[in-house]
């Protein structure tokens, strides 16, 4: 099977080429059979990725160790789970996983777009195709899923314990989905730059994609936030790792994508924004994949030190240096239809918006390759932690808060006197009260960035709920439906700008359980005994009594600790640290299995107003008397039964039944060790938090997320049709606009038309 | 005013911020980053009272815990010389011998302190677990 699998991927790789070539001569010629052709190629793409896709997963659910990326991350013992999810864990496998997620999704776009844009489909197929060469390639050239060995071992390696969660099955595949699904619009607008059509046909046949491509990645930066939350042991969700930062920035580009899009489509302005912008996502996105798989910045997420940077490093630099090229090419076609009217409107805010989160892009690539920029400067590696980004992320971060609660409710155009009043009464006075509320009733004010960014999420929370409230009122006037029905079906008929809405409502409630979880926590590191107190913020952790579990998998040390506020019980944590195996022999018969990879189980009760988070880091040095004495024991048994053996010339099918009866009292030995971690306790470490609001962060991305999937779910057909109906009367509007302007007539300050057509 | 000149404004307001944005985050980058010092230039340039980066690999055999202090040994990548750390608090999961960290140390006499919470550990590509066949 690994030898069909490698000529899938060989196959693949002559599919890519053959539509690479078939796209772009049908493109040049005009032949829709060639054009047909390459879309046909990539179906068959998506096909041969799927079948080679399919016999690797086969080959880690069966445990064929024959296949080296098999018995490097899997082994008999790994959960069924977890052995679907280890394809992934590996360079070569999660290679395979990204070039057959682009093929699908790659097949899904063109399928769709297969009697629209005509024009740009061959190019955009080209590009897809080049992508999937360039990974097919990987996976042949240097990175073989399908690599065998002629002696496979008894046993695999297993999944590194820190990937045992249940987010590995989702958030490798949701990042991959994110970062294949933003080639989609690059692809898309390479071709509208070639082609020079750069009306909004590439933005309208994309941006689907876009939106589920920022969902996915926003999808993913969460899971692994929360993965971090409640695995890592370090009691953070987010430590500006050079990996998280990579999945970051181009969801940041992105949702500056998604934004000034409407712009474009509305008034015909910023399309070289737009262009430039979702070029540079799609090379951030190829720069993300790459900072994971070259080990070129310290990560604990990298897949290490490999020889896979300088391929990337040669895409990344084609498509920087390819953009800039058509960009300034076509930069005749990219003028705008129209200007900005005034600072004082929604394309304004929309603009600084995209100017504010690009800053943020800027910043952390900027901070994030600086080890690499300084090295290359002044010869020395420097290192610059998260202090570094936090002078320019968070100012960023509350302007662009204060920009989603101005954007839904400021006009079109040009922002009038009556307009402010009528849409900004409420959501500042709410913000007012709100700061008011803070200072008298709260510490809030010793925290001024936490207290601004309290008050900026009322006023988007406000805001929104004001947008929210007057549709469903206006649609109760005129359809007397009851007023849940009615806030149903007004999103439902324009979900594009609901789901937005309701994006910025989570993200208010987001930041405000990131300013408070990090401006207010209580964290201490303290060395307690059985029966001893700390005490955290209001709060005193009682350390009750220790625990101990063995398992063929591991070995885990911890602790009970009983929580209570002034005297009242509040709950019971329970958390432990588990040591896996070490395969290296040379550290003991017995101390391997005290000395191996460890993992944290973090004792957490989560609650809306405040998270109890508990992590023990228990030192075993009291039990090395004894593993060493067990050492010396077994290690003598062991090579006392193996000279026997060999004397003896025992067939080795035979000599896992003669030393069973020793590994027997071996794990009997560790049982009674690991019992002394409970009989004779001792005083350990922990790491005890008291996090406010940490639940809201949850909250706040799952409301984004809905908020996401209501932009991204279809419009019903009757809405579709008026959408294009307005959408032609607006095409036309722009285009006799631009001929007054031409022809120095006056031009109407506004249009009435313009308000309702959000939906389009 | 004529349109033209205000967009000219426009430009010229919106590039000296970016201008100002871009030089604050070379100086604050610049300031803020420190030199990351294998064991080998740890050793010759470490000065009472200064912290220090140390990078480098911990040593196979010198992971020891004495009460709430771990010590272990991080290698100089290239020379045969360690520099002795003695570390307090949480240890990150994937932290083993062998493995490539980061600390922030003080010198306190032949050896350094690490300071609370700067151990970081870059995790492993791969587990190697034990071998049933042993």
């Amino acid at each position: 099977m690994a030898l069909i699998g490698r000529a899938l991927l060989i196959l693949g790789l002559g599919v890519c080429a053959y539509g690479i070539g078939a796209s772009v001569y049908g493109g040049r010629s005009g032949r829709r059979e060639y054009v047909d052709s390459g879309r046909r190629a990539v179906y068959a793409l998506a096909l041969l990725m799927t079948a080679a896709f399919a016999i690797l997963e086969s080959a880690f659910l069966r445990s064929d160790f024959s296949y080296n990326v098999v018995a490097g991350h899997s082994s008999t013992t790994t959960p069924t789970f977890y052995k679907a999810a280890a394809a992934w864990s590996s360079q070569e496998g999660s290679l395979l996983l990204w070039v057959w997620l682009l093929s699908l999704w790659s097949s899904l776009i063109l399928f769709l777009t297969r009697k629209r844009v005509r024009e740009l489909a061959p190019y955009a197929t080209a590009v897809l195709l080049g992508f999937g060469a360039f990974f097919t390639s990987l996976t042949v050239f240097f990175a073989n899923p399908f690599a065998t060995t002629a002696s496979p071992p008894g046993e695999g390696a297993g999944l590194d314990p820190l990937l045992l969660h249940p987010s590995m099955m989702i958030h490798p595949p949701m990042l991959y989905s994110g970062y294949t699904l933003l080639t989609m619009p690059f692809a898309f607008a390479v071709a509208a730059l070639v082609t020079g059509r750069l009306g909004a046909d590439w933005i309208a046949v994309t941006r689907r994609f876009a939106l589920a491509g920022w969902l996915f990645l926003g999808i993913g930066i969460l899971l692994g936030a929360r993965w971090s939350y409640t695995e890592l042991g370090w009691g953070g969700y987010w430590g500006w790792d050079a990996v998280e930062n990579a999945a970051l920035m181009p969801w940041l580009a992105l949702t500056a994508f998604i934004h000034s899009i409407m712009i474009q489509e509305k008034r015909g302005m910023l399309k070289i924004w737009n262009a430039s912008l979702i070029l540079t996502s799609g090379t951030l996105a190829i720069l993300g994949t790459f900072l994971v798989r070259s080990g070129v910045l310290d990560s604990i997420h990298a897949f290490g030190a490999s020889t896979l940077g300088i391929p990337f490093v040669i895409l990344i630099a084609a498509m920087v240096f390819g953009s800039v090229g058509l960009v300034v090419w076509r930069r005749e076609h990219l003028r705008s239809e129209a200007h900005l009217d005034s600072l004082l409107s929604r394309e304004a805010v929309f603009l600084f918006q995209n100017l504010v989160l690009v800053s943020m892009v800027f910043v952390i690539f900027w901070v994030t390759f600086f080890p690499l920029i300084s090295e290359a400067v002044t010869g020395t590696k420097v290192s610059v932690g998260p202090p570094a980004f936090r002078p320019f992320i968070v100012p960023l971060a509350l302007v662009l808060v204060l920009l989603s609660g101005i954007g839904p409710i400021i006009a079109w155009r040009r922002v009038t006197a009556a307009n402010l009043r009528r849409n900004f009464t409420v959501p500042a006075a709410v913000a007012l009260a709100t700061l008011v509320a803070l200072l008298v009733f709260s510490s809030s004010a010793s925290r001024p960035f936490a207290l601004v960014m309290f008050v900026l999420g009322a006023f988007v929370l406000a805001s929104v709920a004001q947008e929210l409230w007057r549709g469903t009122a206006a649609r109760r006037a005129t359809t007397g439906e009851l007023p849940p029905v009615a806030l149903g079906r007004l999103m439902r008929r324009n979900r594009r700008r609901y789901g937005g809405y309701v994006v910025h409502a989570g993200l208010a409630v987001l930041l405000i359980g990131v300013a408070a979880s990090s401006s207010f926590a209580h964290s201490s590191d303290v060395y307690l005994k059985p029966g001893q107190t700390a005490t955290i913020g209001a709060y005193q952790f009682h350390y009750v009594r220790p625990t101990a579990a063995v398992s063929p998998q591991k070995l885990s040390f911890g602790a009970v600790l009983d929580v209570s506020q002034h005297g009242h019980h509040v709950t019971t944590l329970t958390t432990s640290r588990g040591f896996y195996p070490a395969q290296d022999v040379t550290l003991g018969v017995l101390g391997r299995f005290f000395d191996g990879q460890a993992d944290s189980n973090v004792g957490l009760r989560a609650g809306l107003t405040k998270d109890l988070w508990a992590v023990a880091n228990p030192d075993l040095s009291p039990l090395q008397p004894l593993i060493d004495q067990g050492d010396k024991i077994f290690g003598a048994a062991v090579i006392s039964t193996m000279n026997q053996m060999v004397a003896k010339h025992v067939p080795r099918s035979e000599a896992d039944a003669i030393l069973a009866p020793l590994w027997q009292k071996r794990d009997q030995a560790i049982a009674g060790i690991a019992a002394r971690y409970i009989s004779h306790p001792w005083a350990i470490n922990f790491r005890l938090i008291v996090s406010p609001l940490v639940t809201w962060l949850w909250l706040g991305a799952l409301i984004m997320a809905v908020g996401g999937l209501i932009a991204l779910w279809p419009v019903p057909a009757p809405a579709r049709r008026r959408a294009r109906v307005a959408q032609r009367s607006d095409r036309s509007e722009r285009s006799e606009r631009s001929e007054r302007v031409g022809s120095g007539a006056p031009v109407p300050a506004g249009s009435a038309s313009l308000a309702v057509r959000e939906q389009v | 005013m004529d349109p033209s000149r205000k967009r000219l404004i426009r430009l010229t307001v919106a590039l000296t911020a970016a201008l100002l944005l871009a030089s604050a985050l070379i100086y604050t980058s610049f300031a803020a980053g420190r030199d990351e010092l294998t064991a080998s230039q740890l050793l010759q340039r470490a000065r009472p009272g200064q912290s220090y980066i140390l990078a480098g690999t911990v040593v196979n055999g010198s992971v020891k815990w004495q009460g709430q202090v771990l010590t272990f040994r991080v290698r100089d990548p290239k020379l045969h010389v360690s520099a002795l750390v003695h570390y307090s608090g949480i240890v990150p999961d994937p932290f083993r011998q062998g493995r490539a960290v980061l600390v922030t140390v003080s010198p306190q006499g032949s050896s350094f302190i690490g300071q609370q919470d700067s151990l970081t550990t870059k995790c492993p590509s791969k587990y190697q677990a034990a071998s049933a066949s042993e």
